[in-house]
């Protein structure tokens, strides 16, 4: 086996291999779900205007859902804009910049959304 | 460092090099999932802004429904029907495609035949589906 520690140790790539393959998926399933259930409720009869849309995330439960797929879907997003920039943006100065303006991007936007959530 | 400094083929290679591979279809469905999850990506604070004037108040939904007959700023209101088609499309690609992968995953149903008709079926189905909701956006029914 090469050598991977001191001065040969290999500084490059995620390692997270299992862990990032695993929450992908987890993440990607709560957000499925949170597809299928909000859709059976949007799709119950009735004209969907104002009230009928709001009341929807008015409800304790769809909030805290809504806020665990907010995370999950900050999670996921990470995971896959730091494989594109690990696979497209050599310069180790530059992709270091993008991946931590991804995340400054996620969370400014999933704050933005918690905000929202529990505003109303 | 040396181990990781060897060259591999397709290293060095260009976009444009990249552009002249005909992809089979399930490269073509991976490549497109990469593309709609970037775009989704890009456009997540205009996704959260939906979500923020449609629900917040009556007032905040009138003008969120406004957004795409009278448009914003200096864009008409077709343009904004567009992107969101565009979300629309990209958000059923990366999910169809996602269950794609969880169920290739589940059922361990790793062959050239079914990778390239769930593959098939991944494009159909979001292009399908995104006529439908687009014709819905666009007033058709």
């Amino acid at each position: 086996m090469a050598i991977n520690y001191g001065s040969k140790r290999l500084v490059v790539g995620a390692h997270y291999g299992l862990r990032d393959w695993l929450s992908q998926r987890v993440t990607a399933v709560v957000m499925a779900l949170f597809t299928f259930v909000l859709l059976l409720q949007v799709l119950t009869p009735g004209p969907l205007g104002y009230d009928k849309w709001a009341g929807i995330f008015a409800q304790q439960w769809m909030k805290v859902l809504t806020f665990v797929v907010v995370v999950s879907l900050a999670y996921h997003a990470w995971v896959g804009m730091r494989d594109i920039w690990m696979d497209y943006v050599k310069p180790v100065g530059l992709r270091l910049v993008l991946q931590v303006a991804t995340i400054g991007w996620l969370v400014g936007c999933a704050g933005w959304a918690v905000q929202v959530i529990w505003r109303l | 460092m040396a181990e990781i400094t060897k060259s591999r083929p397709g290293e060095n290679m260009r976009l444009v090099e990249a552009l002249q591979y005909r992809l089979p279809v399930a490269g073509v469905v991976s490549i497109l999932h990469r593309a709609s999850g970037g775009l989704l990506f890009v456009l997540l604070p205009f996704i959260i802004w939906m979500f923020d004037t449609s629900v917040t108040s009556e007032i905040s939904f009138d003008r969120f429904a406004s957004v795409f007959t009278a448009g914003v700023g200096p864009l008409p209101g077709f343009v904004v029907k567009l992107v969101v088609l565009a979300l629309v499309w990209a958000y059923l690609h990366h999910a169809i495609a996602g269950v794609r992968h969880v169920w290739m995953d589940a059922t361990h149903s790793v062959s050239k035949e079914q990778g390239r008709s769930s593959a098939l079926f991944t494009l159909a189905a979001s292009l399908l589906l995104t006529v439908v909701l687009g014709a819905k956006l666009f007033g058709l029914y």
